[in-house]
């Protein structure tokens, strides 16, 4: 039976959908603006963060005003809670986005470094973690969200190698220090915007589940998948 | 919040300084009167004992707004007033006045069936009369000598269908209302006051008696029926305010404490009282 307080629920939902292509959008032109050493590009990117963080705001006010007016609970509590807490990653992968386009100008103006293909790469792989974390959550697919959290190790990874490659370069170059350090920023903020589509993946776990996978292996010794597979289902409802 | 005005008994002029009168601060757009249903000055007493005290507040047209407040705190009483339900109670009296679309329903012009005619009643508990369900709805224009089968057919159709209720009773029309479950006899109680086209839906805890699937229901049908009716429904269930009405008014020991949209009074209340009434730390 639809209800007449489903159509909220869709709003939230449609917010957060123009939340996620817009964080989507802003980074793919930020890691466009680095590589083509475009400032013009970087400046439509901290303008578009404006957008970002006045839709946070209304998926806020909008998850406040369900929990307050509607009483919910179930599945429907878990996906305003959630919805919130993806606004607020989504956000985040926005202010990073914006960390990245602030260092454009500075890359620019500094003797440059040699090509590093694994940042495009880091890139091209945060933008597919983002999206399919966004799609898990629309979608309710919960091997798509576990497959996020997964990659997010290759991420980790190449945030290490560029880490360690800048550092020999500089040791070899001392003069590119400068951009060498903006790059090693920049490739922080893609792992950081990898870690908030994990969370985003997390939490739709939660959603679909009713179970809390953050932290799994550290605090109960078991992986997600067996944190799932293992104990009653608390999220059919 | 609060803007001063009083406004003399049987006038519409609505002015002069006087007691606070409590209008919604933010006011949603309305596609009707804002003040539809205007009380002013409003006392009223069972016998000696004054129950309602001063109460000022404008209630707007085709928008549900809820009463809520602890047992005893009025909103009831002032609920039967709205169609003098309370003149049929021994000793009883009211100061101030209550206008219905600009007019007095205290003009002694105006006659109390009329006005009756012109609100619809549902009750807690729900009371079809044992008769079929077809008899149920049309029993007003029954008394009202009215003998159109197609007239009849169409009233019951229409108020079964505005009540949510058609589908599932539109092959045993003829069947004893006592057949239906508790919650489609209070959707049959709905159908039978929106039978004659009135104005007001009065609802005095309509959903007390049911069960979460019948309450679900019938909140639903009230979202659909405020775009044609104006509804005053009196509540214990707060989530239930908070779900289905527009603007909300907090009534403690016969005073008005406050009075907004009811967004405003469960998000922010601006008195402490309704706030600890509202979140459950009242008494």
């Amino acid at each position: 039976m639809k209800r007449f307080f489903d159509e909220e629920l869709d709003q939230l939902r449609s917010h957060l959908v123009s939340m996620g292509n817009l964080a989507i959008s802003q980074v793919r032109k930020a890691v466009r603006a680095l590589m083509d050493k475009d400032p013009g590009l970087a400046g439509e990117v901290r303008a578009g963060d404006n957008d970002l963080d006045r839709l946070e705001m209304e998926v806020d006010a909008e998850a406040i005003s369900f929990m307050s007016l509607r009483a919910p609970v179930a599945r429907d509590l878990r996906l305003v809670v959630v919805g919130m807490k993806a606004g607020h990653d989504l956000e985040r992968v926005g202010d990073e986005a914006n960390n990245i386009a602030k260092r454009v100008k500075r890359v620019c103006t500094q003797p440059p470094v040699k090509p590093f293909p694994d940042l495009p790469r880091m890139a091209g792989l945060v933008e597919e973690l983002l999206r399919d974390a966004l799609d898990s959550f629309f979608e309710g697919d919960e091997a798509k969200a576990l497959g996020v959290c997964e990659r997010d190790k290759e991420v980790d990874r190449l945030n290490k190698e560029i880490y360690r490659g800048l550092a020999s370069a500089i040791a070899a170059q001392p003069d590119i220090l400068p951009a060498a350090l903006e790059l090693m920023f920049v490739s922080k903020s893609l792992e950081r915007i990898g870690d908030h589509a994990t969370n985003i993946a997390e939490e739709v776990i939660y959603l679909l589940r009713g179970k809390d996978i953050r932290h799994a292996k550290r605090l109960t010794g078991e992986s997600p998948e067996e944190l799932l597979a293992n104990g009653a289902d608390d999220g059919e409802s | 919040m609060t803007t001063m005005m009083a406004t003399p008994a049987h006038t519409d002029s609505g002015t002069t300084a006087g007691r606070p009168e409590i209008r919604p601060a933010d006011s949603a757009p309305v596609s009707g009167a804002e003040d539809y249903i205007r009380i002013r000055d409003f006392n009223f007493y069972y016998g000696k004992t004054r129950v309602l005290f001063d109460l000022n507040l404008d209630i707007p047209e085709r928008r549900v707004t809820a009463f809520i407040g602890p047992s005893g705190c009025g909103k009831s009483t002032l609920l039967r007033n709205l169609n003098r339900m309370n003149d049929l109670i021994d000793g009883i009296r009211h100061e101030g006045d209550i206008f219905i679309n600009g007019r007095s329903i205290y003009d002694p012009l105006l006659e109390v069936i009329s006005l009756r005619k012109r609100i619809g009643m549902v009750f807690q508990k729900s009371n079809p009369f044992p008769k079929s369900i077809y008899e149920n709805v049309i029993y007003s224009l029954r008394v009202a000598g009215r003998r159109n089968k197609s007239e009849l057919n169409e009233t019951v159709e229409r108020s079964l269908r505005g009540a949510a209720l058609w589908d599932e009773v539109k092959d045993r029309l003829h069947d004893s209302a006592f057949s239906l479950s508790g919650g489609q006899m209070q959707r049959l109680c709905i159908a039978r006051a929106i039978a004659n086209h009135p104005e007001i839906l009065l609802m005095d805890e309509p959903c007390s008696a049911l069960d979460p699937v019948a309450t679900g229901k019938v909140e639903e049908l009230i979202h659909e029926l405020k775009k044609e009716f104006t509804i005053v429904i009196v509540t214990h269930n707060m989530q239930q305010a908070a779900r289905v009405s527009d603007r909300t008014a907090f009534f403690y020991l016969g005073e008005l404490i406050e009075y907004d949209q009811t967004r405003t009074i469960f998000m922010n209340p601006a008195s402490e009282q309704t706030e600890a009434y509202v979140s459950g730390r009242f008494g």
